[in-house]
């Protein structure tokens, strides 16, 4: 402004070069465009082009044989082992088409197998209003999502009209998501209780849940589930007969209880003293200050440690197998030793690790999107 | 005061007492407690009505029995004739053997993780990332399965072994590897390996007075190095190789002589390792990263160079934060390391806790033996780990 004023004032002469005049030039070709990303992301010193070459030759020696195998050299059609042999040297798909009913619903009796498919489509209703509220109706959503896991549990188990079905015939895929949605749903809120009761004053509360969670985080999981199906029995009333899946289920949801707590308490101590100063300023009672003030803050903080749980959870239910629940991974081994499909391990293995990558990647994608959603904060 | 109670309509001694505060919290507590002991108690009594019913009582006699049956690895002299004690000692090593070499590689390959992820190259990093989220999200007990199953599948028999510079042989009955026969002048290369060390940690300390005093700089990482590595090398050279190496032979169906490495311990090994390394590796990324780049931009405005820009400022501000969840994970790979009873591998679980329990049928003391095992080695670890972390902590006001 004062350039100008001053240029304006000191000559006559018209100014060569009219601000605003003149369109903006493209910025030189070598900072933009492919060429110029190249050159900054994989060739920018000596050091980076030795390990552009390194990656690529990685991928080379790693990619295509794999592909080959998985899908260019592989047998979807067959009836057995030898058979897809005959046609393809790689994977052999056809075994697990030909399982894909026992791999999703176990030993589930076949003429009630609309009892499963129907608890599914419950759920993903169940679970839409929680996960995202510009759900239509959101708040009968959210009712009908506090009383499904009692239908669900009628549904799968009978009882009340239905044909019962013992919790032996559960398997599969159904199988994991019953274990890993019933830990989800409880582990949460008794982990909240825990963490709370770890904070707390009363001394013989808090010593009693400080020892509850370092005693569960201190063992494996798999000690816990030996005792669910060697000991329990002993510490019930003589003459119960307490069914398995219900102690593993017991045991899961205390297992990531003691993790989710440890969670919890990270966020709870990271809240500022002055909030729950503040709240008893207010007034407020113990529990209308937790629920009000100090656990909608403490969870925003660890929806990431939170949802870290429930995946490590989730991926948990496998070890179901080693006290002889057929979960996928059980049904897999147990078709490996069928002769007409054996040696397929790879097939199996490979199969149950993209259901297991499938769900646990959609849930630490819906943490991030969930973290983004909730943040309050200027972003730096 | 009296006024006030007089004025008011007399309240019951309940409601009086519940809101009290003081009051309250000892009620609570009364109450919880004595919900705890009854739920105790209750317990107890049906496990002695329970065990009274069937015949058994409990003792811990039955560790001296014989516990006739065989474990394939084992570092101390282990028959089928020794008592479950003495399987339950080298469950114990096997276990410990795991996690203590899950715990080295697995560090090792998630710093390298965690570096490859920070790299500016764009190919090296999404390697690094679908390596990180595909182990992160498939289960690790898949992993165990699908890489003994590589192991025992895709490794050949002892017959047509892969044949190492004819040392070593890789079959999939175990990787045979050449064991040393140590000769007495080893022991002057040992020596002079102890000494490098001793020597080590005081020029350490020396080193670190000079730099204090006078400013100067020494080299202690090269130096320390060549003293405990490099002279013991030539000494060894110098000495004729003390060591003579015993090279496996393929007698009959299998490997003899030589050490054994059982296929069992690498799948575990190896599946332990990097599904861990994953996660140290996205521990490694985020402590480093949360580093402020002006710690960076300040050193390098002292004229620090970069590798001691990296060694003096960044990587101890970021320890600090890597440590707490670098400890949770090494307790991580300890208690997974109970998933090797799933192909086999003899560790707690499968000795004491498996086999022992089902020949004896003491499922109690078995099973209370594994639990207590396992407190154990967890609150040792957090403890080491929770004084190693005070050591380093940024000492406030």
């Amino acid at each position: 402004m004062e350039k100008n004023n001053l240029s304006a004032t000191g000559s006559t002469m018209k100014p060569d070069y009219v601000i605003g005049e003149h369109p903006d030039l493209p910025p030189p070709s070598n900072t933009i465009g492919p060429i110029a990303w190249i050159r900054d992301n994989l060739l920018s010193s000596p050091a980076n082009i030795v390990m552009t070459i390194l990656s690529i030759f990685f991928l080379y020696k790693i990619l295509p044989p794999s592909l080959d195998w998985m899908f260019f050299d592989a047998a979807f059609v067959g009836e057995d082992r030898n058979a897809c042999r005959a046609v393809a040297d790689g994977a052999c798909w056809a075994f697990i088409s030909e399982r894909f009913k026992l791999f999703t619903y176990g030993f589930y009796p076949i003429e009630n197998r609309w009892r499963v498919d129907l608890s599914f489509v419950l759920l993903v209703i169940a679970v839409i209003p929680i996960l995202f509220d510009k759900t239509p109706f959101r708040k009968y959503g959210l009712w009908f999502a506090m009383v499904f896991p009692f239908i669900a549990g009628w549904l799968l188990v009978g009882g009340f009209g239905l044909d019962p079905v013992p919790t032996e015939k559960f398997g599969g895929f159904m199988l994991t998501l019953v274990v890993g949605i019933t830990g989800i749903a409880f582990s949460l809120p008794l982990g909240i209780l825990l963490a709370l009761g770890r904070q707390s004053n009363l001394p013989i509360i808090k010593v009693f849940c400080v020892s509850f969670i370092e005693f569960i985080r201190g063992v494996p999981l798999i000690t816990l589930l030996f005792v669910a199906s060697t000991m329990l029995s002993y510490f019930l009333p003589p003459g119960t007969n307490f069914d398995l899946l219900l102690r593993v289920l017991i045991m899961v949801t205390l297992f990531s209880a003691g993790y989710m707590a440890e969670v919890i308490r990270g966020g709870l101590q990271a809240i500022p003293k002055g909030q729950f100063e503040a709240s008893d300023a207010m007034g407020l009672k113990y529990w209308p200050s937790m629920r009000l003030i100090v656990l909608p803050q403490a969870l925003k903080i660890s929806i990431p440690g939170i949802v870290n749980t429930f995946i490590g959870l989730y991926k948990d239910t496998t070890l179901v197998i080693i006290i002889g629940l057929l979960d996928p991974l059980g049904i897999g081994r147990a078709s490996l030793s069928d002769t007409k499909w054996t040696g397929l391990s790879n097939e199996v293995y490979l199969f149950v690790a993209l259901f297991f990558f499938v769900s646990c990647f959609a849930m630490s994608r819906y943490s991030l999107y969930l973290e983004n959603k909730l943040q309050t904060e200027h972003r730096r | 005061m009296s006024e006030t109670t007089l004025s008011q309509p007399q309240r019951n001694i309940v409601s009086r007492l519940w809101n009290d505060k003081e009051t309250r919290s000892i009620i609570i507590q009364i109450i919880a407690f004595a919900a705890i002991f009854a739920l105790f108690f209750y317990m107890v009594r049906n496990a002695v009505i329970n065990l009274e019913a069937i015949g058994k009582d409990i003792s811990f006699d039955f560790l001296w029995q014989p516990a006739s049956y065989d474990i394939s690895q084992s570092l101390v002299e282990y028959t089928s004739r020794s008592s479950h004690f003495t399987a339950m000692i080298v469950g114990i090593i096997n276990t410990l053997l795991i996690a203590v070499f899950g715990i080295l590689l697995s560090t090792v390959l998630g710093f390298l993780l965690g570096v490859l992820r920070l790299s500016k190259n764009w190919v090296t990093n999404k390697l690094a990332y679908v390596y990180i989220e595909y182990t992160r999200n498939v289960p690790v007990l898949l992993h165990i399965l699908l890489i003994h199953g590589l192991i025992v599948h895709a490794l050949p028999l002892p017959k047509n072994a892969i044949n190492v510079s004819d040392a070593a042989f890789l079959t999939n009955r175990g990787f045979f590897l050449p064991s040393p026969e140590i000769q007495p002048l080893f022991w002057f290369v040992l020596a002079l390996f102890v000494m490098g060390i001793i020597f080590s940690i005081w020029f350490r300390s020396y080193a670190k007075r000079v730099q204090d005093e006078t400013g100067k700089y020494y080299p202690v990482f090269w130096i320390s190095l060549s003293a405990i590595m490099g002279f013991p090398l030539i000494m060894y050279f110098l000495l004729g190789s003390p060591i003579d190496w015993q090279i496996p032979e393929l007698k009959g169906f299998n490997y003899k002589g030589g050490m054994v490495i059982r296929p069992e311990f690498i799948a575990l090994w190896i599946a332990l390792s990097c599904y861990t390394a994953a996660f140290i590796g996205e521990i490694v990324r985020s402590g480093i990263t949360a580093v402020s780049w002006g710690q960076t931009e300040a050193a390098s405005a002292l004229g620090v160079s970069r590798g001691r820009t990296l060694s003096l400022v960044v990587i101890p501000q970021a320890l600090r934060i890597i440590i707490p969840p670098l400890t949770s994970q090494y307790l991580n790979i300890t208690k997974n390391s109970s998933l090797a009873i799933a192909i086999g591998y003899m560790d707690i679980v499968a000795t004491i806790g498996g086999i022992s329990l089902n020949q004896t049928g003491r499922e109690m003391e078995c099973m209370t033996i594994v639990l207590l095992l396992y407190l154990t080695f967890s609150l040792l670890i957090s403890a080491f780990m929770n004084w190693y972390n005070k050591r380093i902590k940024l000492t406030e006001r």
